[in-house]
């Protein structure tokens, strides 16, 4: 289900000028072209230029004014926080499984690849809803949690988890075709040549696989900081405590106070932009290298 | 590990994939478990009230049916966007092939609060429609909208690849028998892009289907109107009615895995034809 979703491999070749005959007649072209852009502009461009707009619609004072806001900071710390801790879990997780994948033959191997896809398949809502179950005050290890004085639903472990599962399997979805087609005969000759596994694993495997891998974490991070379902059944939405930026936008927005809501989604955009203009240029870069 | 039996000179196999199931386990399997294992506690007659209530069903009928009208939409412009993209040589296609991953890199949230400005009726879109007593915002139009802006991107990006590795002689042959350009598309390039068109489809369908953050802002939530099913799933947690939540959570999880496998068969055949 992911692979529409990220998929490294996709190289983005000029088109080929093609003979008279293969070519599609000026009209047909036009009108193609302006339905086409017709779409993205009025529905993936607009929302995005409307962020800014409403965000800047006091003025630029009003704006930067907003910032003022100490739950909004402790609500960006939090995000930045939960991505730290779950970008990194998901790329060794990533590695350990393209490596066991690619590197080795056993029983159960398509099994695996599916299992890993489940996470994309399952409703955000439903994602926090589980770790409810598992770990909030009614759930299996609620008595026990409570009586130890652990807090992970409605705290801060909860949402870490929940964005740990939503974000699952974007490392091990880029990394597994990638190692599958790359083979094994560079590790095979470091090992006949005295290497040993790690050794192998970082002056062999890991240059070869550094742009699929920088690839999966651009898309895992935007999506761990931008998560918004799942973290909003675990979080509790306590201000200052459980909120991540994503849910701080919402608290404003419901507010009504739009230029505050506008002004925190517009940093959240800006993250967006940056995860395209970074993945464009890996992209690119591959394709220059494999193309 | 039987380093024998894998015969395998590298090192690492038991290490990696213990570490994965392990993982897979606790983060993943295990969780998803606990959905089931909760309903288990109830009996056929409990479920099958929690799952049939009149609201439940209500929610069921929106996110299936907008879920559907916005997958079919994209898979018709998506298919137009996609060839121009591949197709057509034209100044910045870059930066709007990378426009095209939008709906992935901007939180869904951020994404729900623009598409509500948008079409409220003093917004840019919204104003013009107002007057024509079309209203968008806290509508099914409203779910329907963003609902085919998260799902564009899976069929575009499902459909490049096909369109890029169709052979030309093929159109070649089409043209030299003497069919003109529009039979050309209609008998001899649309055919082999159907099964990834129909992956595309499905995949915009299961994503819309489980989406909450772009819908809750601009649906409105209005019992039994505007009230997709995964914001149903909230109001009953919040109403710490678990099993209640959790029992229409089994049935979108069910559906869910249904998608997942269908869509895994398409790639497979579609695969096997190209």
């Amino acid at each position: 289900m992911a692979s529409a979703l990220s998929n490294l491999q996709r190289t983005v070749s000029a088109p080929v000028v093609r003979p008279r005959a293969l070519r599609d007649p000026l009209w047909l072209r036009l009108t193609l072209m302006g339905v086409a852009f017709l779409f993205l502009a009025s529905f993936l461009l607009l929302p995005l230029v409307s962020v800014f707009a409403e965000a800047l619609r006091r003025g630029v004072g009003a704006y930067l004014e907003s910032f003022n806001d100490p739950d909004g900071w402790h609500a960006l710390r939090l995000t930045l926080l939960t991505a730290a801790i779950a970008v990194p879990a998901n790329l060794v997780f990533g590695v350990a499984a393209a490596w066991a994948v690619a590197k080795f033959e056993f029983p159960g191997k398509s099994l695996l690849i599916t299992l890993i896809d489940l996470p994309f398949a399952v409703s955000p809502v439903i994602s926090g809803l589980i770790y409810v179950l598992v770990f909030g005050a009614h759930g299996w290890f609620g008595p026990w949690l409570s009586e130890h004085d652990i807090r992970i639903v409605f705290a801060v472990p909860g949402i870490v988890l929940a964005t740990i599962f939503v974000t699952f399997p974007f490392v091990a979805r880029e990394l597994i075709p990638l190692m599958q087609a790359q083979g094994k005969d560079e590790e095979y000759a470091a090992v006949t040549l005295g290497a040993n596994g790690w050794q192998t694993f970082f002056r062999v495997t890991l240059p070869n696989i550094k742009w699929g891998l920088f690839y999966g974490v651009i898309l895992c991070n935007a999506r761990a900081m931008g998560e918004f379902g799942a973290v909003s059944v675990v979080s509790g939405h306590i201000r200052g405590e459980t909120n991540t930026l994503p849910l701080h936008v919402e608290i404003l927005y419901n507010e009504y106070q739009f230029v505050g809501a506008f002004a925190a989604a517009s940093l959240l955009a800006l993250l967006a932009i940056v995860t395209l203009v970074l993945k464009s240029a890996v992209e690119w870069a591959h394709a220059r290298r494999h193309g | 590990m039987s380093s024998s039996r894998h015969r395998s000179v590298l090192p690492g196999f038991g290490l990696s994939l213990g570490f994965t199931l392990v993982y897979l386990s606790l983060i993943v399997l295990v969780p998803l478990a606990a959905a089931f294992i909760e309903i288990a506690g109830l009996t056929w007659a409990e479920f099958t009230a929690a799952v049939s209530d009149p609201r439940v069903v209500a929610s069921y009928k929106l996110s299936f049916g907008a879920s559907l009208a916005a997958a079919a939409v994209n898979a018709v412009f998506g298919l137009v966007v996609a060839w121009v993209l591949v197709r057509y040589p034209f100044p910045g296609r870059r930066v709007i092939d990378a426009l095209v991953d939008l709906p992935f890199a901007l939180p869904t949230a951020v994404a729900g609060i623009a598409l509500t400005a948008i079409y409220s009726k003093n917004g840019w879109v919204g104003q013009w429609l107002e007057p024509h007593g079309m209203q968008v915002a806290f509508t099914r139009v409203g779910v329907f909208v963003a609902l085919t802006f998260i799902g564009l991107p899976f069929v575009v990006r499902t459909l490049q690849p096909v369109i890029e590795e169709l052979e030309p002689e093929l159109e070649e042959a089409s043209a030299t028998l003497g069919a003109n350009r529009l039979q050309t598309l209609a008998r001899v390039v649309l055919p082999p892009l159907l099964p990834a068109l129909t992956t595309g489809f499905a995949m915009a369908f299961a994503r819309a289907l489980g989406e909450y953050g772009s819908v809750v802002f601009i649906s409105g939530n209005m019992p039994m109107k505007t009230e997709i099913t995964p914001l149903l799933i909230i109001t009953k947690l919040e109403q710490y009615d678990y099993a209640g939540a959790t029992a229409i959570a089994v049935v979108m999880l069910i559906v869910s895995f249904v998608l997942l496998l269908l869509i895994n068969l398409l790639q497979r055949r579609a695969r096997r034809i190209a």
